[in-house]
């Protein structure tokens, strides 16, 4: 395998692994939060923060790895506070996930949204009568309801950041080994002569994990139906 | 036990004056849809919070405007028309989803699957069940819950009569056997028949009238909201005998009766419901009828079509044509005679 693949071109393939589970399941918690305010909470500011949410779906990809730059460069507002801390984004492989995980963010919010709004608060209601607290509701009831909707969020967060490129590629570059993901390896092989072969075998390969992710996602949903 | 509950609520098109007392047993909430029921229920339950009133379980504030207890805190048992279980656990779990907070009842755990003969379903899942069980569920659920007061909101409206006649002796056996008092919501009247001691009416946001169920049954003026047909008071009734042809004779406050495929003992006390259309009236002693049951009795109240007579201290309603009123003279102090010409036995 490794003989089939170029160093490099096996270096992308991890890196997008790595790169992509790291982004989905460090946003998700997050992403379960926002879906829970956006299904809930009514508040002054609703359709604001939507929109904030979903920002990242509407702008241009370069647009926001432009924005992420200048906010998480070193010398940005964030990225200059964070650098003391030993924690750098701009041009590293921790960048990439960044700029992963804050595209694919909507789409997950999205589908958790759908599953929050689709627990009946009765159920969570009765919970109550029954003496449970509300955080114990949240995990025993509404959680393990909406399960199916997070393996959905999470598996369409997972595919959004295996295929970001936009984003990344302005916001940490292109660099073999440290940010060089599997869509720009693919990129930067059909920009040289002869790199179509390479590059049909990266094409090959993503088809195989978007697959496979789903195939792991419908395996889990229906082990959920049936047994959890 | 007493539960003592006054608020006022105000939704866009309907405004709530709610106050009533619930003693012991089971107290029937009854009244057409819309009419406020279940919005008293979530008062009670701590689901919504009233504008104002005050409500207390057993000496204990659950809402008094400046307090407020949280569901959690009222130890209030819901059981809710759609069973609302959780879906992704089985019925034991769901039995058991309250003792890591309510402690008190974990040991109650056999006996409530007994009682409600939940045993065979404990490994199965709410989806998989049938209405009835779904609902003997709830009400273990409820009852495990360690609540001071079990709240019921029209349990039986989404049940067939079938499954309705098999959860009903469940719902008897909890009234009679788990010294529980319970607010039943229901505008079912067989259902209030059945299970109520007490009867609170509520139409349109108010409680138009509370007192025992056979204080309400023998009102001429009440009666009639139960439905025409179902109008007819409850009396009680002793077992004082077998006759040689096998017809039981009790003791009644008005004198006694012959009644016909009664089973039980001696001395053991009948609730005898008797419609008011099955009862003619006579001002002479009749002779030669067919009916074994005539009692003689004095017109208490004559309202409509409806007439109460008295039978010692316990009332009865007979229903009467108007024509009937004016030709024998019926009014208040007419002695007359009472044609039972037949009663139904409930269960006590």
């Amino acid at each position: 395998m490794t003989h089939w693949l170029g160093p490099q071109e096996w270096q992308a393939v991890l890196l997008s692994l790595k790169v992509s589970v790291i982004a989905t399941l460090a946003s998700l918690p997050f992403a379960i939060a926002v879906a829970w305010v956006l299904a809930r909470k009514r508040f002054p500011g609703h359709g604001l923060f939507s929109g904030l949410v979903h920002l990242p779906l509407i702008l241009p990809p370069v647009v926001t790895g432009y924005l992420l730059l200048i906010t998480f460069g070193t010398k940005g507002p964030v990225g200059s506070l964070l650098q003391p801390l030993g924690i750098v984004f701009a041009f590293r492989w921790t960048g990439a996930a960044l700029a992963a995980a804050i595209m694919s963010f909507p789409l997950t919010v999205r589908a958790i949204r759908l599953g929050f709004e689709a627990v009946d608060p009765k159920l969570e209601d009765a919970a109550a009568t029954l003496g449970a607290p509300r955080i114990w509701i949240f995990f025993t009831v509404t959680l393990p309801l909406i399960f199916p909707a997070i393996l959905a969020g999470t598996t369409l967060g997972f595919a959004k950041a295996m295929g970001e490129f936009g984003a990344t590629i302005t916001f940490v570059s292109n660099i073999p080994g440290q940010t060089q993901t599997l869509p720009s390896a693919i990129y930067a092989l059909l920009q040289v002569p002869g790199g179509e072969g390479a590059a049909m075998r990266l094409v090959m390969i993503s088809v195989v994990i978007a697959m496979t992710a789903v195939l792991i996602s419908e395996w889990l949903a229906r082990r959920a139906r049936t047994a959890a | 036990m007493s539960l003592s509950v006054a608020y006022r609520h105000a939704f866009p098109g309907l405004a709530l004056d709610v106050a009533f007392d619930a003693p012991g047993g089971v107290t029937a909430l009854f009244g057409p849809s819309g009419c406020g029921k279940s919005t008293t229920i979530s008062a009670i339950s701590g689901l919504m919070r009233p504008d104002a009133g005050r409500i207390v379980l057993n000496d204990r504030v659950l809402f008094d405007g400046r307090t407020n207890l949280s569901p959690q805190d009222r130890r209030i048992g819901c059981v809710f028309q759609d069973a609302r279980l959780f879906p992704h656990m089985t019925v034991a779990a769901n039995l058991r989803y309250p003792s890591r907070w309510r402690r008190g009842a974990a040991r109650e755990m056999d006996r409530v699957v007994e009682l409600l003969g939940l045993g065979p379903l404990l490994k199965r899942r709410p989806g998989t069940l049938s209405g009835g069980e779904r609902q003997r569920t709830a009400i273990g659920r409820a009852l495990l819950s360690d609540p001071a007061l079990l709240v019921m909101d029209e349990p039986l409206a989404a049940l067939d009569d079938s499954r309705k006649a098999e959860i009903m002796p469940w719902l008897e056996r909890l009234r009679d056997e788990v010294r529980l008092p319970i607010l039943y919501v229901s505008h079912s009247v067989p259902e209030v028949l059945r299970l109520a001691t007490t009867v609170v009416l509520m139409e349109k946001g108010r409680v138009t009238h509370a007192g025992p169920l056979t204080d309400i049954l023998s009102d001429p003026d009440l009666a009639p909201r139960l439905g025409t047909r179902e109008a007819g008071a409850l009396i009680r009734a002793r077992i004082e005998g077998r006759e040689p042809d096998g017809m039981t004779r009790v003791m009644t406050a008005g004198g006694p009766m012959l009644l016909q495929g009664i089973e039980g003992s001696v001395g053991t006390v009948l609730r005898l419901r008797v419609l008011a259309h099955e009862i003619i009236l006579s001002r002479d002693a009749p002779t030669g009828l067919s009916a074994l049951n005539i009692l003689p009795t004095t017109v208490t109240r004559v309202d409509g079509g409806l007439v109460q007579l008295a039978l010692g201290d316990e009332r009865m309603l007979a229903q009467v044509t108007p024509r009937s009123i004016e030709v024998l003279d019926l009014k208040p102090g007419t002695a007359c005679y009472a044609i039972v010409k037949s009663v139904s036995v409930l269960p006590s």
